[in-house]
């Protein structure tokens, strides 16, 4: 590489792209990802098949807690087509899985071993796997293996006394504190102090396309290849090679189309594991396809929290202090991302507020039910519903308007950035720019507001049970510390994007493209972007925490200007020009006075840049650079939710019947993606608020294993959606101005469906949990 | 979720069928599959032989045959929504497998397999209770009818020999005037219901001269509320004679589960007996 | 039991006629993406539920987890990899799907163009109510829906006018 083209670790600012659409950048253009994909061309995980592969099946605890006293295995192993069954015996030198996130000290005896070894802590938990030549032989022969467990009373509850997990460590690990302020004077003084008690179901992402991971060994090149990775590709690699005792180099990671991740696909799970070991030790490819049942106990699951939350308030409904102790029902394990989610939760629960005082404790408990994790909008879609239960609670306490009490707290323009003495995710909350009183009037204009209470009004008068809610969020997004993008133009004129991200589904490539080829001045769809391999690139962040347009969007912007330097550079020389004068258009240098005039396409600068071209004798050959993006700030994009409800008083069941998403996100670089991810993220949370839970029974049997038993919702459930995407408040953290726009959609709809339901009740504080069932709602109308 | 091993056979008769029910030991029969596959893949059915019946052409089909409606086992409840006698003549047969499943399970499941499968929250268990259907089953013994009513013995437990099948049923088309309505409440559209009321009622003299009621996923098997139907003859219709034969579902003793609790049965049961009656007077002819 | 019983099958895809010899138990989703290599065809749920496996049996949308492959001898089924034409150019409803940003992660896709194919060919002027109930048996876990409606919406104006 030339030396404009040399790796940058420096956080020079960047020129910052000007506000407004530009030419590509701002535009609702359809997706490079699409064509595949509706033609039945995708790559899925179960799409990838290599010759001699042996299918892998695991076999799982039927128990939620007890000693694991032995396996029998001998009839699985006679059958004919099984190549071998495993049990922890076989795979005792492969240390459990560790944590990659949130590493709160004294967790460690927590982290889940890729099979059970003694005992058996959640229903669906690996016990052995069986590898065999298809996967119907493999389900047979799991079938013949027996576990004889001796069954221990199931720990179901997060909020009873921690019990023993392992003698000397308790189910309670750790518990996370936050505080600032003076917390007791708040209260002592308070005009008013209100107390609630509210609880968020255990659901998670369940994505349409289950896990897969598809493991080969290359004796040829001492080379181990994992296919079905998604969303921390560099660092699972890297994790794998350590747990295998292999050099990085020799194991590779490979992302190809992915069918959803929403937090829970992509962290380092026992299965990925399996196929590795498996393919090392078996020499041949192993291929492991999750079914449904199994996803539903083996996939993280999330959300489960239990809050005891008060708040003082002087007589205006200001908030003075905030005291919050809630319960997180982690499950049988910690998984890869330790204490995250309850880290999150204490760091963002005072969303929009001014909050002079804040205490917080998220008790982080075992229990036996599958491993919990992040799930879009983690530790905010508990808070969010929490907090704005709160302000509900404040504005019936005190007789006040619920939108006025909002508005009473919320930080203003004037007080960005806002820095509250709290971290989160080992950052400082500072939020960075927005217009909190601003975007609540835009959407409460935009949903006819003052008109809609009329409208309530009177067909309650008509005897309709119908209600509005609202919910108030802050996001955070663009997690650092780093991304890095390499962008290099071929003899064509053709654009290769080498991105250290991920992509889940959501339009990483098209983002990518879009941001390239403003900087550059090409068509976004002459840029082919690579994602997901770790052997492209050697480094890579992936795709999460609503962080890849910020973070690799931002290096990619930095990326296609240097080389739009080095070619506008080039050119000037082979055109005789200055090249300050010349400008790329097109994919074509051209002169700024007649950009009309196509002077040279790019692909003929990338020529000349080309390793035999006389220009570039004692210089580093090619037109392309690497960029780097750093922050140590997270950028928080905010929203507000409302919706309408109507009750069913025959049945219990709630109707949402029309509903509104606002969310700032400072600039948004494809609003078609964007409208999409909050719509999408929107039925989540709708699934969320009304419809979906995972069970138990007593014993600690999961109830909720099929789509017949989870209810996601069906087209038939969604309500019209309206969406502001709002560009008002664009991040100074980063070139783009923009900030993520993967959570805001699901953040607020169990807060505002919540005071919507309670509104139609006509009983404030009604809801104290979610989902809200349509028996819950039927007792509380005989009540 | 594969399904199991097992033999399969494909007869291309009523009798080859019977000859293999009865000679094939654990033995079942593959109707439209919307069911048993599933049961299968979740490998709580191990049978060592399928016979699918789908290559019987006589199973399959819908006849008008004087003042009935004769319907094959294998016809496909898609066939069945849309043929036009079901829509003129019995529209609450319609409006019932409306709302079973979805399109897709709909073109492909077949009324006799739902009839058999007899979950107790099946549309079309609820909807062939009420309208009296009149089961025809084959066996090796020959041929028999059966009442509907009479056809669930318990829990997902209908009246059939090992070596029996059904074969079709028999709806009467209605003579008198009457109206009808078909409801149910289900969490999400398509889901099985919760809990389905389907009420018909035959007016007379601008009274209500008769009145059948029948719930679905009360019970392990479909309930007549007879003590309502008895009460609702010669009433008056209206919100008060529907409230009190609602008011009857307060003697049910429904299933109870931690999702459904046995109350919350009771009170859906009340709910939708009330607006069926409704509906159904509103589509009385009352001239 | 122990041996495993096989078959030989043979039905057309996509219009050519294709032959295999297979477990019996096998589905015809497994046997469509594993036999056929036709893995345009998603399992999601394998019970029937999800409907990203639906595929036209003679013309009729049908889940694919829920038949047994042995049980499409004689049929015609098409795949979403048989819907554009013989050219390559994309069906009105997979271009309509692009154009208004009906998918995401693509999974549910296919079930949900097979669904309506057979859905616009029975009414080829929907409402938006009607779009809604016959794609309510197509989960989809990234859009939140209202990007299909739109495209079908706008996917059979083109096919009236075509």
């Amino acid at each position: 590489m030339s030396a404009a083209g040399e790796k940058d670790y420096q956080a020079s600012p960047s020129p910052r792209l000007a506000p407004g659409a530009g030419r590509v950048v701002g535009q609702r253009v359809t997706r490079l990802e699409d064509a595949p994909l509706v033609r039945g061309d995708g790559m899925f995980a179960a799409d990838v098949s290599f010759p001699r592969q042996l299918a892998m099946r695991v076999v799982r605890s039927p128990i939620a807690h007890g000693r694991l006293l032995s396996i029998d295995t001998a009839a699985a192993r006679a059958l004919p087509g099984v190549h071998a069954v495993w049990t922890a015996a076989d795979v005792a030198d492969i240390p459990p899985i560790p944590f990659r996130a949130t590493k709160v000290r004294g967790l460690e005896p927590y982290c889940q071993p890729i099979l059970a070894a003694g005992r058996v802590r959640y229903a669906g938990e690996p016990l052995a796997v069986v590898f065999a030549d298809d996967a119907y032989l493999a389900e047979d022969a799991a079938d013949l293996v027996v576990p004889d467990i001796e069954e221990l009373p199931p720990v179901l509850d997060a909020t009873a006394e921690p019990a023993e997990f392992l003698p000397g460590h308790s189910t309670e690990p750790t518990v996370v504190r936050k505080e600032y302020g003076d917390v007791a004077a708040a209260f002592r003084d308070a005009h008013a102090i209100v107390e609630l008690a509210l609880s968020v179901g255990r659901h998670s992402g369940v994505p349409l396309e289950t896990r897969g991971a598809i493991a080969r060994y290359d004796a040829s090149r001492d080379l181990l290849e994992l296919h079905g990775a998604a969303k921390k590709q560099h660092w699972n690699r890297d994790e794998i090679a350590r747990l295998l005792g292999r050099p990085p180099a020799g194991v590779h990671l490979f992302e190809g189309h992915v069918g959803g991740g929403f937090g829970v696909r992509g962290e380092l799970y026992p299965e990925d594991l399996l196929v590795c070991l498996a393919a090392l030790r078996l020499r041949r490819p192993v291929k492991w396809i999750e079914d449904r049942r199994e996803h539903m106990v083996a996939t993280n699951h999330s959300r489960q929290q239990h809050h005891r939350i008060r708040a003082a308030v002087d007589g205006q409904g200001r908030l003075l202090a905030i005291d919050d102790v809630f319960f997180h029902d982690q499950g049988g394990y910690v998984r890869t991302h330790g204490a995250r989610v309850v880290d999150l939760a204490a760091g963002m629960l005072p969303g929009p507020y001014r909050l002079p005082a804040y205490r917080v404790a998220g008790h982080f408990r075992l229990t036996n039910k599958t491993p919990a994790a992040t799930y879009r909008a983690p530790g905010r879609f508990e808070t969010t519903f929490v907090r704005e239960r709160v302000m509900d609670a404040i504005a019936a306490r005190l007789g006040l308007d619920r939108v006025e009490v909002r508005r009473r707290n919320l930080v203003t323009p004037a007080e960005m950035p806002h820095a509250r003495p709290l971290d989160t995710l080992g950052t400082a909350v500072v939020l960075d720019s927005g217009d909190y009183p601003g975007l609540l009037d835009t959407a409460l204009d935009r949903f006819g507001w003052t008109a809609l209470q009329a409208d309530l009004a009177r067909r309650r008068g008509a005897g309709e049970c119908v209600g509005a809610g609202i919910g108030f969020f802050v996001e955070k997004s663009g997690l650092g510390p780093s991304d890095g993008v390499r962008i290099a133009v071929d003899k064509t004129g053709g654009v290769e994007l080498i991105s250290g991200a991920a992509s889940v589904g959501q339009g990483v490539e098209t983002v990518l493209a879009q941001i390239c080829a403003e900087a550059l001045g090409i068509d976004y769809r002459r840029v082919r972007v690579v994602r997901g391999r770790t052997d492209r690139i050697e480094f890579g962040n992936g795709a999460h925490a609503s962080r890849v347009t910020v973070m690799s969007g931002s290096a990619t912007y930095r990326a296609a200007l240097a080389v739009r330097a080095m070619a506008l550079e080039t050119a000037a020389g082979l055109l005789q020009a200055a090249a300050s004068e010349l400008s790329i258009v097109d994919g074509h240098v051209v002169r700024l006075a007649d950009p009309g005039a196509p002077l040279m396409p790019l692909g003929e600068v990338a020529r000349h840049m080309g390793p035999d071209s006389a220009l570039m004798v004692g210089r580093t050959p090619g037109l392309s650079a690497e960029r780097w993006f750093h922050s140590a700030h997270m950028t928080y994009p905010y929203g507000v939710h409302l919706a309408v409800v109507r009750i069913d008083r025959g049945t219990g069941e709630v109707r949402v019947e029309r509903y509104l998403v606002a969310n700032d996100i400072g600039r948004a670089i494809n609003p078609m993606l964007v409208e999409g991810q909050l719509a999408g993220g929107f039925v989540q949370g709708l699934g969320g608020a009304l419809f979906e839970e995972f069970r138990y029974d007593e014993t600690g049997q999961p109830l909720s294993t099929t789509f017949a038993d989870y209810l996601i919702p069906t087209l038939a459930e969604v309500p019209p959606l309206d969406l502001i995407v709002s560009e008002q408040a664009p991040s100074p953290l980063n070139p783009l101005g923009v900030k993520g726009a993967g959570e805001g959609g699901t953040n607020g709809v169990g807060a505002a469906i919540a005071s919507a339901v309670d509104d139609a009740l006509r009983r404030p504080g009604a809801v104290v949990s979610l989902p809200i069932l349509p028996r819950t709602v039927h007792a509380l109308l005989r009540t | 979720m594969k399904p199991p091993v097992f033999e399969y056979h494909r007869p291309a008769s009523l009798t080859e069928a019977v000859d293999m029910l009865g000679g094939l030991e654990n033995a079942r029969l593959l109707a439209g599959g919307q069911s048993l596959m599933p049961m299968l893949a979740m490998r709580f059915a191990f049978p060592d032989h399928l016979i699918d019946l789908n290559r019987i052409p006589a199973l399959a089909g819908i006849a008008e045959d004087g003042g009935t409606l004769r319907v094959g086992a294998m016809t496909r409840q898609r066939d069945l929504l849309d043929h036009p006698v079901v829509r003129a003549r019995l529209p609450m047969l319609a409006e019932a497998l409306e709302q079973v499943g979805h399109r897709q399970t709909r073109n492909r499941g077949t009324v006799g397999g739902s009839l058999c499968h007899l979950d107790p929250a099946a549309e079309l268990v609820a909807v062939a209770t009420a309208l009296d259907a009149e089961l025809e089953i084959a066996g090796p013994r020959g041929a028999r009818t059966l009442p509907m009513a009479a056809f669930p013995l318990g829990f997902m437990t209908p009246a059939l020999e090992p070596d029996e099948l059904l074969t079709g049923l028999r709806f009467a088309l209605p003579a008198l005037p009457q109206g009808a309505c078909f409801t149910e409440f289900a969490r999400r559209h398509g889901d099985y219901a919760i809990v389905s009321a389907a009420a018909i009622l035959w007016p007379r003299d601008g009274r209500i001269g008769r009145a059948s009621i029948t719930l679905g996923g009360v019970g392990p098997v479909p309930v007549r509320l007879e003590a309502a139907e008895a009460a609702l003859a010669g009433q008056r219709a209206d919100a008060e004679s529907f409230a009190a034969a609602a008011a009857c579902c307060g003697a049910l003793d429904p299933m109870d589960d931690a999702q459904v609790p046995a109350w919350y049965r009771r009170r859906l049961a009340a709910t939708l007996v009330r607006r069926a009656l409704t509906t159904a007077w509103e589509r009385a002819d009352v001239r | 039991m122990s041996a495993e019983p096989v078959r030989t099958v043979a039905f057309g895809v996509n219009g050519e006629t294709r032959e295999a010899t297979i477990p019996v138990r096998r589905t015809l989703g497994d046997v469509l993406r594993h036999d056929f290599g036709l893995t345009g065809t998603h399992l999601g749920c394998e019970h029937g539920v999800c409907g990203a496996c639906t595929v036209l049996l003679d013309g009729r949308a049908v889940r694919a987890c829920l038949m047994l492959a042995v049980q499409a001898e004689g049929h015609e089924i098409r795949t979403v990899e048989g819907l554009a034409d013989a050219a390559g150019a994309l069906h009105p409803l997979q271009q309509a799907f692009c154009d208004h940003h009906g998918l995401q992660c693509g999974f549910c896709t296919p079930g949900m163009l097979t669904t309506l194919v057979e859905f616009l060919a029975d009414c080829p002027d929907p409402t938006a109510a009607q779009v809604r109930v016959a794609i309510s048996g197509n989960l989809c876990r990234c859009t939140g829906y209202e990007s299909i409606v739109a495209a079908v919406l706008d996917a059979a104006a083109r096919m009236r006018a075509a």
